[in-house]
């Protein structure tokens, strides 16, 4: 720090060797200040978007979740009620966590494997890799109404061309999005069709290996699949932890593709908008915990106790990530020899 | 001279103002007062454009409004509305289910300033309009005509199977469903007699219990679903009925039956021989296949409450005024036309075949006679027709009925007593965590 003598208030500065300093301190601090500055103006969009749309939603949906608050009148202190009823009463909580837990253990490792697998397929081959990586990446790009729209319509019990073509062969095709055991499936099937984000990322990363190691595994002895285990995957790991972590966060925000088919399969899309119970069609079967929390907060408008249950989810989802991210220090490998 | 002068000069003045407040007179009834009607139709359909046509009758007599009417508003935009101060002057609902919250929460706002006034009587409306426009005694909207539910059956189906009326009794109309059913080669159904699988069309546990004289909540509100036995007779003859079909086959079925609100109709296209529905079907055939050969009835009823026949199950579109309209006033105006003028309710009823909502307008001589509609009249006006507890709960109550009973119905529910009492206790937990409230229609 510096030691320069400062001059009593009021009193004018001697021109002298004192001053000098003092002058570069003032100036150091306001070239500090303008960068800070700069900085906080070429954050600022961030600052607020996060402030607006992440920040004051996050503590309003805290404070919420300890309220009885119907969206009409002002918010009523409950206390600890809204968490009561989530944990001991709703009789459709349970059901939804089972669901999201079974989308989130299925689909997951599903889409990562499958992805996985196109990715090592389109990376082998020889001619057309654009042409088979665009073919794989395109379904990626339809909007997820419009593609759940689109596989209801292809599963169709009755009318659908995948049981007709079935039925042509004999068989009688399943009642998918109609049935509660084939539902679910029928969600994971549509999900590994929309693979192509992951797919190309997996893609990216298996040609980055480096093909020099692959070159001497090889030399040593190691047979294709030796060379997929102990040089592959090593090395893509970052990749499939990056897959993993994001694939469980959207599983527990799984939502638009369950309310889309069970809206349409349910057929319930009432005039009078009186059958509004299709969410979660059929029986429950798709109801996961985001589809019951909206439910809750825009169909009864039990907002209070929709944030409480948003609160559980975020508390969920970063124990999860957590979790996930410190187990994956025995396994993922962050240096990547070249 | 001068005070001539000075009273020559004031005159002017006075004279120029008096013109000046004339001109601005003039101005304010050249530009009306704008009232914005939400309603729950959607852009296109025949009842958006009746009524479009209906309230613009009315401000051809009201020069001092201009209407304009957006459709295709569900409750969630309407609530959005109130909160962000921007609600239009009138809201309507498609049904009753959220009145709870709507009138505890003022967010429309109590209508009893504005009866009282005008001298405007709720004993206008039959019981159960009167019972779910309100909530608590405080009364927040009114009815915009109603729906009510009977049985749609095709004549020509009955005439082929040898049925010579419609059912009365539910032991006639499963015999009857089974009689009408036609399978064909390979275990599919060529015709359905009577499709009871809760979820499909209009099958809710509402307007079926109805017929069975069962109860939702006692006189405290309290839900007795598993004290009134009513509830357990449905729920067997119900799954009886579906497991005599199969449930997974009547599934496989209604997934090619048609869109319930397009021109592919299951019933309009015989594809099923009876079926519980709203009179609005009634112009739907019209439009959509007027040649069908079919009846209607009153929805049969259990063996031993006869008493019940010729009741139904009764909902309908509610009127009212949010919280923040900037014309309430003029918006009451509207909202009495809409709701209480006879003429307006017959015109309305004729044009979208649903039930006038006044006790004198279901006697108009402006509506126009229909064998088929006239069925739904009937229903309206029984005494015994009866609607859903208005709870505090709101629509998630009558969905956690419908839930558990969507369960039962595919083998989901193996005790049903003891499955009754759980959904009893649950239903009371969801009315206290609602804020409590609400009962016996």
């Amino acid at each position: 720090m510096s030691l320069t003598p400062v001059a009593p208030a009021g009193a004018s500065s001697p021109a002298g060797p004192a001053v000098v300093p003092r002058d570069r301190r003032l100036a150091k601090r306001r070239a500090d200040w303008r960068r800070r500055r700069l900085v906080l103006i070429l954050m600022s969009p961030w600052i607020v978007g996060f402030t607006v749309f992440f920040g004051y939603p996050l503590v309003m949906s805290a404070y919420l979740s300890f309220n009885h608050y119907d969206l009409l009148s002002p918010p009523r202190w409950v206390g600890l009620a809204n968490y009561r009823y989530l944990f001991t009463i709703d009789p459709q909580v349970w059901t939804a966590i089972k669901n999201t837990i079974w989308i989130m253990v299925i689909m997951v490792p599903a889409q990562v494997l499958f992805a996985f697998g196109l990715a090592l397929m389109v990376a082998r081959a020889r001619r057309g890799i654009g042409f088979f990586r665009t073919v794989f990446y395109l379904p990626a790009l339809a909007p997820p109404v419009a593609a759940t729209l689109g596989f209801v319509y292809l599963l169709n019990p009755s009318t659908g061309p995948v049981n007709t073509i079935l039925g042509h062969l004999g068989i009688q095709g399943p009642l998918w999005f109609n049935s509660t055991a084939w539902a679910k499936p029928s969600l994971v099937l549509l999900a590994l069709w929309g693979i192509g984000n992951t797919m190309v990322i997996f893609l990216a990363a298996v040609i980055d290996v480096p093909r020099h190691l692959l070159e001497s595994a090889e030399l040593d002895g190691a047979n294709a699949l030796q060379r997929l285990r102990w040089v592959t995957l090593p090395i893509i790991s970052p990749v499939i932890l990056f897959s993993v972590v994001l694939g469980v966060i959207l599983a527990l925000q799984y939502f638009t593709q369950a309310y889309v088919a069970a809206a349409i399969a349910g057929g319930q899309a009432s005039q009078a908008g009186e059958n509004i119970n299709a969410l979660g069609y059929p029986e429950d079967s798709t109801l996961f915990y985001p589809v019951l929390l909206y439910q809750h907060g825009f169909n009864d408008f039990q907002m209070g106790y929709a944030s409480a249950m948003a609160m559980v989810l975020l508390a969920v989802a970063f124990a999860l990530t957590l979790v996930i991210v410190i187990n994956s220090r025995k396994w993922v490998h962050q240096a990547v020899p070249r | 001279m001068r005070r001539t002068g000075a009273a020559f000069v004031l005159l002017a003045f006075l004279a120029a103002a008096a013109a000046m407040a004339a001109t601005a007179g003039g101005a304010h009834r050249a530009s009306p007062i704008k009232l914005s009607v939400w309603a729950y139709w959607s852009p296109g359909t025949h009842e958006l454009t009746s009524f479009d046509k209906l309230v613009a009758e009315y401000q051809k007599n009201h020069p001092e409004v201009k209407i304009s009417v957006v459709g295709g508003v569900d409750d969630n935009k309407i609530v959005a509305a109130i909160r962000s101060g921007t609600a239009p002057d009138i809201v309507s609902s498609g049904n009753s289910y959220n009145v709870a919250n709507y009138c505890r929460t003022g967010g429309w706002i109590d209508l009893a300033p504005y009866m009282k006034r005008d001298h405007i009587s709720a004993s206008l409306f039959p019981k159960a309009p009167q019972y779910y426009t309100q909530f608590n005694g405080t009364r927040c909207a009114l009815p915009l005509l109603a729906d009510d539910y009977g049985l749609y059956y095709n004549k020509a189906l009955f005439k082929k199977a040898g049925i010579t009326h419609p059912p009365k009794t539910i032991s006639e109309l499963t015999a009857d469903a089974k009689k009408l059913t036609v399978r064909g080669s390979n275990g599919s159904f060529k015709v359905v007699g009577l499709d009871p699988v809760i979820g499909w069309y209009e099958n809710v546990p509402e307007r079926w219990i109805q017929q069975f004289g069962g109860k939702f909540v006692d006189s405290q509100g309290h839900a007795i679903l598993s004290k009134d036995p009513a509830w357990t007779t449905w729920a067997k003859w119900q799954k009886a009925l579906v497991d005599w079909y199969g449930y997974n086959n009547l599934v496989r079925w209604q997934t090619g039956a048609g869109d319930e609100f397009s021109a592919s109709q299951a019933f309009e296209n015989g594809k099923v021989a009876m079926n519980l529905d709203g009179e609005w079907r009634v112009a739907f055939i019209q439009h959509e296949h007027p040649n069908l050969q079919y009846a209607t009835a009153p929805m049969p009823v259990a063996d031993n409450h006869p008493e019940l026949y010729g009741s139904g199950y009764i909902n309908g579109t509610i009127i009212g005024i949010p919280r923040g309209g900037k014309h309430q006033d003029e918006a009451w105006n509207l909202v009495k036309y809409l709701t209480t003028n006879s003429h307006f309710l017959a015109q309305f009823s004729n044009l979208i075949r649903n039930v006038p909502t006044t006790t004198a307008s279901l006697t108009s001589p402006e509506i126009k006679p229909d064998a088929h509609f006239s069925t739904f009249l009937k229903i309206f006006g029984n005494s015994h027709s009866s609607t859903s507890p208005i709870m505090a709960s709101g629509n998630a109550f009558t969905n956690l009925v419908q839930n558990f009973f969507t369960k039962w119905q595919a083998g989901g529910v193996k005790d049903l007593p003891s499955g009754l009492k759980s959904l009893d206790k649950q239903l009371d937990a969801q009315v206290a965590q609602a804020g409590g409230g609400g009962g016996v229609p």
